[in-house]
């Protein structure tokens, strides 16, 4: 009995030290976070995850606007790309600490609609960064990258380059439904002036904007039409996949590969010749000018609305006539990750 | 009955603080309210009654969950399954009920029927064959979430009927607003706590976790049980699909994705052993409000959330820790 009690002691004891040491990197969590203090403005940020440099970026860009703008910024995000609950989850616990806006990437364009209502009755200022919710009014304004002008100019820079070539295109996306993946697809047909359908695209593989499972599609692809000499990507992860496929069977130099995003990563690629071009889009702007909507709603009560267009730029070092670009030099200034 | 399970239940001794020094759950207990002290003194607006209430909001769908899940873990199996049994669950509700046409109800019916299936093939495919849980429900993990997104099409389903998110809505209590999945939920937690710890169907739970060969020489039908508490869990996560679809409004094909390892953090939180017969479905109901506070906490203090992530992990090593060591003394 009395060895009983005393294994309950220290297991309780043993549980106790656990939630002492978890407080203990919570006070360490805190003071990492706690340079942005301001006169009592939250603003919050929820990212997809909090793992893609994309929005690791775009965090870094919501943290000097903060402190630009005299606000305090919280920050959260899904676990995984797609993780509606886990969004909505966090734009509870953000209403009921007080923000005045939120900024938000959202996971799932449906599905957050119910949640950012409910915030936006409570008087919330929401803001959709990098994509847009469906219906796009769910929220009071929209900072985005137009995705289907940057699968155009990618669309019409391939065009040009083949010059006259006949192509056999692969298209590496993203995943059915995803409005950012689905755009920049579309965008880029109607740049290379294909309607879908045509018998020019051979391939169309689904990647998630991953690496690997880019590699694996271009491998898939080259066994399904070993000729093909465009190929497509929504982002330069499924791009360098797409590459290394490529690499693999010889065909690097004969393949012309395009792309979306602009990471500092994705451009070094560009600059090696990997990659021919990409569309490169902003995220730090989208967050920083989406913080200081929020500031001035804070102190004019103005709310910001409608799209706000933050740009996108074709960044190439092999630029063909009659399509706008950037070289890899600007590309490399302006990159983010 | 030689083999009761919990220590208390050998104790002569009447004293309640005994039963409570002596009960799994106290250090869980002990961990939530420390971690509970800890948030009311960071933060502001971490002790109110609206907090307390949104907590177990965000809390009740892995919270049902955890329940199918504790049952399954007492009798020193584990299910992978849970999560994508659930999201093909809602959406079977949603779409059946949204786009199909069928009278709410029925389509509700249906989702926890099609969830009890999915448990019942588990308990099969466990005590027939049999195969480790592990292998079987990670194979239906995989065979649920293919048909989630197959039957979905991908697209998330909106414009559900009023009762598929009645229970999503809120009423009034003091100045504090309830939603009536949150009260489901405690009901579950508190009508399987009962039937755990006070009815012979519980007693043969713990006696099959403790040892399955034990039970069946005791005269229990070890298998009849088995397949039973595999199909019950699975109705349970037909539940979790209708809180979650009242909860989101929506019926959502990429739910519930990490919802299984979060169900698994919560009942190892709360003191049940992933060796089987030890452990009690309330201290589930703790590990998964320790889990919740954390996040909202953080959240309310400006934390990032890659912080709970961390915390939560560092949690779980400890609890299994705790549970480990326990065991050695206790032999």
């Amino acid at each position: 009995m009395l060895r009983r009690n005393r294994t309950t002691f220290t297991s309780i004891g043993l549980t106790a030290l656990a939630a002492v040491s978890a407080l203990a990197l919570t006070a360490c969590g805190s003071g990492a976070q706690g340079g942005s203090g301001g006169d009592g403005v939250k603003v919050g940020l929820i990212t997809k995850t909090d793992t893609n440099p994309f929005f690791v970026k775009m965090k870094e860009g919501a943290e000097q606007a903060a402190k630009a703008n005299g606000v305090e910024l919280v920050s959260a995000a899904g676990k995984f790309d797609g993780d509606n609950a886990g969004q909505v989850t966090a734009i509870e616990n953000m209403v009921n600490s007080g923000v005045k806006g939120i900024l938000i990437t959202p996971n799932d364009s449906k599905a957050i609609v119910p949640a950012l209502e409910k915030a936006r009755a409570k008087g919330v200022l929401v803001i959709a960064l990098d994509s847009p919710t469906d219906p796009q009014d769910a929220t009071d304004a929209l900072f985005a990258t137009d995705n289907v002008k940057a699968g155009e100019l990618i669309g019409q820079y391939a065009k040009a380059a083949m010059a006259g070539k006949e192509a056999k295109i692969a298209t590496l996306d993203l995943a059915p439904g995803v409005a950012v993946g689905v755009q920049r697809h579309q965008g880029f047909l109607r740049g290379f002036g294909v309607a879908e359908g045509d018998p020019s695209i051979v391939c169309m593989q689904d990647t998630g904007g991953d690496q690997a499972k880019g590699q694996t599609a271009m491998e898939n692809c080259l066994q399904k039409s070993p000729d093909i000499n465009v190929v497509y990507t929504i982002n330069e992860p499924a791009a360098l996949g797409a590459y290394t496929a490529l690499k693999a069977k010889g065909l690097e130099k004969k393949v012309l590969v395009v792309s979306v995003d602009g990471g500092c990563t994705g451009t070094k690629a560009v600059k090696e010749g990997k990659i021919a071009a990409t569309s490169q889009q902003y995220p730090l702007e989208m967050a920083s000018q989406g913080v200081k909507a929020v500031a001035d709603f804070a102190k004019s009560g103005k709310k910001a609305s409608g799209y706000t267009d933050t740009g996108v730029t074709l960044i190439t070092d092999a630029a063909t006539t009659g399509v706008d670009s950037k070289d890899t030099a600007y590309g490399l200034e302006k990159c983010w990750g | 009955m030689t083999a009761t399970p919990l220590p208390y239940d050998q104790l002569k001794g009447p004293t309640t603080v005994r039963r409570l020094l002596t009960t799994p759950t106290t250090g869980p207990l002990v961990a939530l309210l420390l971690a509970c002290v800890f948030f009311s003194l960071t933060t502001e607006q971490f002790l109110s009654g609206g907090n307390f209430s949104l907590i177990v909001q965000q809390v009740m769908v892995v919270g049902t969950l955890a329940i199918g899940q504790t049952l399954i873990i007492l009798t020193a199996g584990i299910d992978l399954s849970c999560g994508a049994v659930m999201a093909f669950g809602s959406i079977v509700i949603a779409k059946t009920a949204a786009e199909s046409g069928l009278p709410p109800l029925v389509a509700i019916a249906l989702g926890l029927a099609v969830c009890a299936g999915f448990g019942l093939v588990n308990g099969l495919l466990v005590q027939l064959i049999p195969l480790p849980p592990f292998i079987v429900t990670l194979g239906m993990l995989n065979v649920a979430f293919a048909l989630t997104h197959i039957y979905s099409a991908e697209q998330t389903i909106t414009n559900l009927p009023g009762p598929l998110t009645a229970l999503g809505e809120t009423f009034p209590l003091g100045n504090t607003d309830i939603t009536y999945g949150s009260l489901v939920t405690i009901a579950l937690f508190l009508v399987f706590a009962y039937a755990l710890s006070s009815t012979s169907w519980g007693r043969h739970v713990y006696a099959l976790g403790n040892s399955p060969e034990a039970a069946r020489l005791n005269g229990i039908r070890t298998s009849r049980l088995t397949i039973g508490l595999y199909t019950l869990a699975g109705a349970v996560y037909g539940i979790a699909a209708l809180l979650l679809v009242s909860r989101t409004g929506v019926g959502d094909p990429q739910a519930g994705q990490t919802d299984n390892l979060d169900s698994i953090t919560a009942v190892v939180l709360g003191g049940t052993s992933l060796f089987g017969g030890r452990g009690a479905v309330l201290g589930t109901f703790i590990g998964v409000l320790i889990v919740g506070v954390f996040r909202n906490g953080l959240q309310l203090m400006g934390v990032a959330s890659i912080y709970q992530t961390l915390i939560t992990g560092v949690l779980v090593i400890l609890a299994v820790t705790v549970d480990q060591i326990s065991r050695r003394k206790a032999r």
